[in-house]
């Protein structure tokens, strides 16, 4: 640590309420102060985001009350990137009566975070779980169901029992209309404001709170600005920093970036996942990856084959010369172990010259015996639309051969830091979902990130910004005419002329590329100190580049899509540093973050609980490059720490 | 199926909502089998910045792997192009010959103004949902969700239905600009659900209202819409819309039908 001369400041404290595990948010919900009915229209609430947690949110204090002002960066609310999760959402129902319980789905949650995550918070996870089946169906989401009427379940990578709630393949997207219905029925009663096309570019802070934001509108290019007097921030994660992910294209960090820099924490920067099943990459000129629900494990066995350069295609190689690696190496979970692990071994078997298909980065997902074992009918019924998806992209007829996949980043559980409460360091500042540094510790369960979206929108932060609301007085502020709207809109108006007024040798997307590779190859799959310290030291050179050197293309005053990248790739490059610093300083590996120097002798993730049980949560101290480190310790009284073995 | 093909590409570019817009010509050579249609245009408009000589070609996108409904451009006269089910960011451009000349314009209709270029505003739709596409009542201390069986089969069709994108590709490819699927879709989907039957004669009536208040035309049955939603939306849909219609015009009588 000294070695890195790291400045560390004052540990944080996370506010949570005190007793057993179970009572805990009972017990804080009995004592917190609430907002008389009367007085919640006086507040006004800024939603940012439409995804999961920004539409429930937005939804659900709306009906509470409080004026909300909602704001998407798309044309409609229902494009937010939550539409393409595709597995399920997990909730402790037990309607299958396999075992499962609020208790069973913490420990899992405890557990597949590798104990990197907050106990108190997991648990109040799995506790709301149950209500958002309830509230979904009451939506009319129609979730699957058996023929006698029930809902229908199955299990999903890492559990051992079956949790996990879905509609086909596209549970996101019914989920996310669910929740787009609720608020657009609030917009219809007025109690909510709906702004399209607007890109948050930074918070205003007034008297140390959250007091409003400004955007840019990207249809008339205008810098417009909002007072309220709370700011939720449901803006996803950061999985672009990688160029190449999961995530939708308009996924990026910007509005969380800009509220770090304005005094947000930012927490376990490092843990990203990886996703074991996606489409491999074809070519350079390659725009984003596709991701095949993991939901496809439960039927398609993994496997490369045993010699390594063997070149044959997929049906010429007999049984007895495949290994189906997972199953050898995981007999009780096989092909079901969780992401972080799926995709590690996917990396090992081609790193060992054993990879499939043209690029040799890609593995067998084989449907064949499932095929045989069930027919053709059964598993079109559970995959069909991912089969035809897979045939869409790559032309290839997955009934026929096996599908080739390869691990791809997917998702962030790294985010602002936020207390139990789900506020950050900055008083009425709130993060939800994977905006925040979240329930899922190192490593994330599959289909919990619908889940913990929808907690903390529909269940957890109505109750707590009432808490942080009440016996204030309503914001009285003139956002064109404050002082620190205006100063603010000064500084965002200085960058966008600074940006076009470069006018270099370099295309926006030509320096994301390059970054992005970077950051898969150093700060990706598998991370050493050797390669941290040095992309510590090119990323501020690229950084340097972009502001010299990017070219930028039209004008401020309208629709520019390159302008909007540019201001993005710009937080990116500072995020990554970020990013690359935090994988360095954790000398351990716990869940997505491998570092090759801390692993068992079997090669799983090692961590030291007794130097890095906390949470790492990052100031801005106007120094891209000397953050100040504040420390959250991590306490475990109800699931005790171990190595986790899915063997 | 060459891997390096040359493409000449007839796009449509217009600068702003009120600007007269025009086809022009571009070529473009080294376009790979593999590449995704937007991916093409990306490395059209990678080679535009370069060139300096014109600014790049707006179109609209997100997920990328045709769920979000954002991206939609019409290709040769198809709304989302040659490739069935498949929205514009999955249509792969091996679906295309080498030397093939392409046209590429944005959604037409008066309810969907182009912004720039290939980009339109559909916000017409989100009015439309807002009028009565949910279920209207608080919903957060629901009771439990296994209280009301609903069989399978209808669920199916409550899920089928509630699979629209909202891409507005129906509306493009309606002689008459119609959005009768994207609303039948979202009406059926309740129809088939116990859940929001007390206010289905509401729904029906203020979403088909506003429809109409927004400009789209009416459905003549030509059916072009089902053939090019990427989702196989059915316009069985617009047969369930039309029932829910008349049944609530007729309870209510306020309605002409």
């Amino acid at each position: 640590m000294s070695k890195l001369n790291i400045q560390e400041g004052t540990p944080l404290q996370a506010h949570i309420p005190s007793g057993q595990v179970s009572d805990k948010w009972d017990s804080y919900k009995a004592g917190i102060k609430v907002v008389n009915p009367a007085n919640k229209r006086k507040y006004t609430v800024l939603v940012i985001g439409t995804g999961l947690a920004g539409a429930s949110a937005a939804a659900t204090l709306a009906e509470l009350g409080y004026n909300v002002k909602s704001f998407c960066i798309s044309d409609s609310p229902r494009r937010a990137h939550s539409i393409a999760a595709q597995g399920g959402i997990n909730a402790a129902k037990n309607y299958q009566n396999d075992g499962d319980s609020v208790w069973r789905l913490f420990y899992d949650t405890v557990k597949g975070g590798d104990f990197r995550a907050r106990e108190a918070n997991v648990y109040r996870l799995a506790q709301v779980s149950v209500s958002i089946i309830d509230q979904c169906v009451a939506q009319g989401v129609p979730f699957a169901r058996e023929y006698g009427g029930m809902l229908s379940n199955r299990s999903f990578g890492g559990a051992q029992v079956s949790r996990t709630f879905y509609a086909s393949g596209q549970t996101g997207q019914q989920l996310l209309l669910g929740a787009y219905g609720a608020m657009m029925r609030q917009v219809d009663a007025g109690k909510v404001e709906l702004f399209t096309y607007r890109e948050m570019l930074d918070l205003v802070v007034i008297d140390g709170a959250a007091k409003g934001v400004v955007m840019r509108n990207l249809k008339t290019g205008e810098l417009e600005s909002y007072a309220g007097d709370a700011v939720l921030l449901c803006t996803g994660g950061y999985g672009n920093v990688y160029f190449l992910s999961t995530n939708a294209m308009n996924s990026n960090a910007t509005a969380a970036w800009r509220c770090h820099k304005r005094g947000a924490y930012f927490a376990n920067p490092c843990f990203t996942q990886i996703h074991p099943t996606c489409i491999p990459v074809s070519g350079d000129y390659q725009s984003k990856l596709t991701l095949m629900s993991e939901s496809l494990r439960n039927d398609g066995r993994v496997w490369v084959p045993k010699k390594a350069g063997d070149k044959r295609p997929p049906g010429e190689i007999p049984e007895d010369e495949r290994d189906y690696y997972l199953e050898r190496r995981y007999p009780s979970f096989g092909n079901l172990v969780p992401r972080d692990v799926a995709s590690r071994n996917a990396k090992y078997v081609c790193d060992e010259g054993r990879g499939v298909g043209e690029t040799g980065l890609a593995v067998y997902l084989d449907f064949a015996e499932s095929i045989q074992r069930l027919g053709r009918k059964a598993v079109e019924d559970r995959y069909g639309n991912l089969f035809e998806m897979y045939e869409r992209i790559t032309g290839e007829n997955p009934y026929e051969v096996p599908m080739k996949i390869y691990p791809a980043v997917h998702y962030t559980m790294g985010g602002l830091w936020v207390d139990y409460n789900l506020m950050t360091t900055i008083p009425g500042l709130f993060a939800l979902g994977e905006a925040n540094f979240s329930d899922h510790g190192a490593n994330r369960l599959g289909a919990s990130a619908l889940m913990q979206g929808l907690a903390d929108g529909y269940f957890v932060v109505p109750y707590t910004i009432g808490d942080y609301l009440a016996g204030k007085s309503p914001v009285k502020v003139d956002p064109e005419q404050h002082e620190a709207f205006k100063g603010v809109r000064a500084e965002i108006q200085g960058q966008i002329d600074k940006l076009l007024s470069i006018k270099g040798e370099r295309t926006v997307m030509e320096l994301y590329r390059e970054l992005g590779l970077k950051m898969w190859d150093y700060v990706g799959m598998s991370r050493t100190e050797e390669g941290l310290t040095q992309v510590l030291q090119e990323i501020p050179k690229l950084r340097e580049e972009f502001w010299q050197n990017v070219r930028i293309p039209g004008t401020a005053d309208g629709w520019n899509k390159n302008l909007e990248f540019a201001s993005r790739v710009a937080d990116f490059l500072e995020l990554g540093e970020l990013m690359a610093l935090d994988a360095l300083h954790r000398q351990e590996s716990c869940g997505g973050h491998f570092r090759e120097e801390y692993q068992t002798e079997e090669g799983e993730a090692k961590r030291n609980d007794e130097a890095y049980s906390y949470a790492a949560a990052w100031e801005y101290s106007g120094n891209l490059s000397q953050p100040v480190l504040h420390k959250e310790a991590l306490e475990f009284n109800d699931v005790k720490p171990s190595q986790r073995s899915y063997k | 199926m060459s891997d390096k093909m040359r493409m000449k590409l007839r796009i449509w570019r217009q600068k702003g909502p009120d600007s007269p817009g025009a086809l022009h010509d571009y070529e473009l050579d080294n376009v790979s089998s593999h590449m995704s249609f937007l991916e093409m245009l990306d490395v059209l408009n990678e080679k535009l910045i370069k060139e300096g000589k014109e600014e790049p070609i707006e179109y609209d996108y997100d997920c990328r792997e045709g769920i979000c409904g954002t991206c939609g451009v019409v290709v040769d006269g198809v709304p989302h192009g040659p490739a069935r089910r498949t929205a514009t960011c999955q249509l792969h451009m091996r679906t295309f010959r080498d030397g093939d000349t392409i046209t590429i314009e944005p959604w037409r209709s008066e309810a969907f103004p182009v912004i720039k270029d290939l980009v339109v505003d559909r916000s017409a739709f989100d009015r439309i949902i807002q009028a009565g596409g949910y279920v209207g009542v608080n919903t957060g201390c629901a009771q439990d969700a296994n209280s009301i069986p609903i069989g399978k089969e209808e669920a199916d069709k409550s899920f089928f239905a509630a699979a629209c994108i909202g891409c507005g590709a129906c509306v493009a490819a309606c002689p008459n600009a119609s959005a009768a699927l994207f609303v039948g879709a979202k009406i059926a989907q309740y129809a088939h659900l116990p859940q929001g039957k007390p206010e289905a004669t509401r729904r029906a009536l203020r979403m088909i209202e506003q429809m109409d208040a927004e400009g789209f035309g009416n459905c003549s049955n030509h059916g072009e819409c089902e053939a090019v939603c990427p989702k196989g939306i059915s316009i069985e849909n617009i047969a369930t819309m039309r029932r829910e219609y008349l049944k609530a015009a007729l309870k209510t009588g306020s309605a002409t039908i």
